[in-house]
């Protein structure tokens, strides 16, 4: 009997704690700054371009092998009278969120620091109908960070 | 009416049960065949391998850092613990030096995992026992603040791929001090709380008490490690007998069981709990700044060819990980020792001869992972 009465002081002074839960829908948690979600590219702002050359670094290091990249000769290089520094560029980029397993491989190897890991909660909240439409193309992986949303994290 | 004479036998048959795969009482993906006489369990056949996914071979295709990934996924519950053997292997092979503030970080990240995975048994082992809720709540709520520690730290809640080999991915945030003072205070009520939720209370010992015994003996030739050995009175701890990283510096006790029963091995993950905290308290107070990987890393680590295992203590008992590298960049071979498939072996042993709602207690108590089990 001793033993039952313990278990119920301890439900009733859980009782009187505050609650941990939050109704998740329509409120969120603060998330840290170096929450992992997916991987998105960065936008250059001062030569409105991709800072992306293109490279593959990350392609090859993917341990799901879930990154596409395709590289161009950029058109705004000043060789050919634009103003970017940026010889190549990327042209296509496709990344399966379906199959990626956020290990942030592909942001330690990136040269360029070109990429990084979505720390808002767009990256958590992603359901889709169809599993395809889990594969980001380039103007999606750059939106988050184009539109200013994106305060990427870099490890110190 | 039936009247039944005195002396007259009746014929009865054995009856086969299922239990699983999808059964709530299975922690996982698991079978067992159950051969039952009325509610008495004569035979038990258990069925694993639903979760194989090959993790070992898909690791060999990978370099050492996209291997830690794979770790992490092998075993769940406790990652970081996982990711340890893992590094510990290819540090081993590579000859790598750790420095020390990062052997200090492992130690309390692989201890406060170690917390958090005890939570986790606690709260489904009640589940299993049939405090439905009130446990797995409480024990959650705790849970989730070492979690969130984890989370701020290393970005992710689950999968935290944060170990390298020769140090960590990263720096631990600022505030990491204060934030670990607090998850301590929480899980030692955490602590305080599952303690007094059930260890003292009458229905809980009925149900534990002399349950799925396994003597010292059997417990070894079974090949059980961890808590489900210690329940049965050997003082076998890894982090005791061949201490790894710095665990020969700090000061902690190894709890073990008299009885070796299904209550037994709830007291020693209690009071490892409580080691636990002991443990984080001490490596906060030496933890030194410092570097947390060593000068000149290659961008591509490459170990000589060579052969290593390396074991650890893990939450639920010995997690060994055998590399064999032949050179280059990648394990040739990589086989994980699994403590829960070791643990669960012995299952037969101790359930046969009880209840079938003491088989559930009894795997319960064994707290497999069967992503472990698997691999
Ligand atoms: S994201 Fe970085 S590593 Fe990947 S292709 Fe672009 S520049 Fe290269
Ligand atoms: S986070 Fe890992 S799995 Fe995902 S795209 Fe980057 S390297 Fe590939």
């Amino acid at each position: 009997m001793k033993g039952l009465l313990r278990s119920m002081g301890v439900t009733l002074s859980a009782f009187m704690r505050k609650p941990v839960t939050r109704e998740f829908p329509e409120t969120h948690r603060e998330l840290p700054e170096r929450d992992r979600a997916f991987p998105l590219l960065l936008w250059d702002f001062e030569q409105t371009e991709p800072f992306c050359t293109g490279c593959h670094a990350c392609e090859r290091a993917c341990p799901v092998e879930c990154m596409t990249v395709l590289m161009k000769d950029n058109p705004n290089h000043k060789s050919a009278g634009g103003d970017s520094t940026r010889r190549k560029i990327i042209d296509k980029f496709w990344i399966d969120y379906g199959r990626c397993m956020r290990c942030n491989i592909c942001v330690e190897v990136c040269n360029f620091d070109a990429i990084a890991m979505n720390n808002t909660w767009s990256g958590h909240e992603m359901s889709v109908y169809d599993r395809a439409d889990l594969v980001q193309d380039l103007p999606q992986l750059l939106s988050e960070s184009r539109g200013g949303e994106l305060k990427a994290w870099r490890a110190p | 009416m039936t009247t039944t004479t005195p002396g007259q036998e009746f014929e009865t048959q054995d009856l086969m049960i299922n239990m699983g795969p999808q059964h709530p009482a299975t922690h996982g993906v698991f079978r067992m065949v159950l051969q039952v006489d009325g509610e008495i369990v004569r035979d038990l056949i258990p069925h694993i391998g639903y979760m194989h996914r090959g993790a070992e071979k898909l690791a060999e295709t990978m370099d050492f850092r996209q291997g830690i990934g794979y770790m992490d996924r092998t075993e769940y519950l406790a990652q970081f613990n996982a990711e340890l053997s893992y590094v510990m292997a290819v540090e081993k092979l590579a000859g790598l030096e750790v420095p020390e503030r990062a052997q200090w970080i492992r130690m309390i990240l692989c201890e406060l995992n170690r917390l958090s995975s005890h939570f986790m048994f606690t709260g489904a082992f009640g589940t299993d026992i049939g405090v439905f809720g009130t446990a797995f709540v409480y024990s959650f709520r705790e849970r989730e603040t070492i979690l969130d520690l984890f989370e701020e730290i290393t970005g992710d809640r689950l999968m935290y791929a944060y170990f390298r080999p020769g140090g960590l991915a990263w720096e631990v945030t600022d505030n990491f001090e204060r934030r670990v003072g607090e998850v301590l205070k929480s899980a030692r009520q955490g602590i305080k709380d599952m303690d007094g939720l059930l260890t003292e209370n009458e229905i809980f010992r009925a149900r534990t008490q002399n349950i799925g015994i396994i003597s010292a003996a059997d417990a070894i030739d079974w090949g059980c490690t961890g808590p489900v050995l210690r329940a049965s009175g050997v003082p076998l701890d890894l982090r005791k007998t061949e201490p790894y990283l710095r665990y020969a510096e700090v000061d902690f006790d190894v709890p073990v069981g008299q009885v070796g029963d299904t209550y037994d091995r709830w007291l020693v993950r209690i009071e490892e709990m409580r080691q636990s905290v002991r443990i984080i308290e001490q490596c906060m107070a030496k933890l030194q700044p410092g570097p947390i990987m060593p000068e000149r890393m290659p961008r591509m680590l490459r170990t000589p060819p060579g052969e290593v295992y390396l074991r650890t203590e893990a939450p639920r008992g010995e997690f060994g990980v055998y590399m064999v590298s032949k050179g280059g960049n990648r394990p040739h071979r990589l086989k994980v020792r699994s403590s829960c498939f070791a643990n669960l072996q012995a299952l037969k042993d101790m359930a046969i001869g009880s209840y079938v709602a003491d088989a559930v207690a009894i795997l319960g108590s064994l707290d497999i992972v069967l992503c472990e089990v698997d691999r």
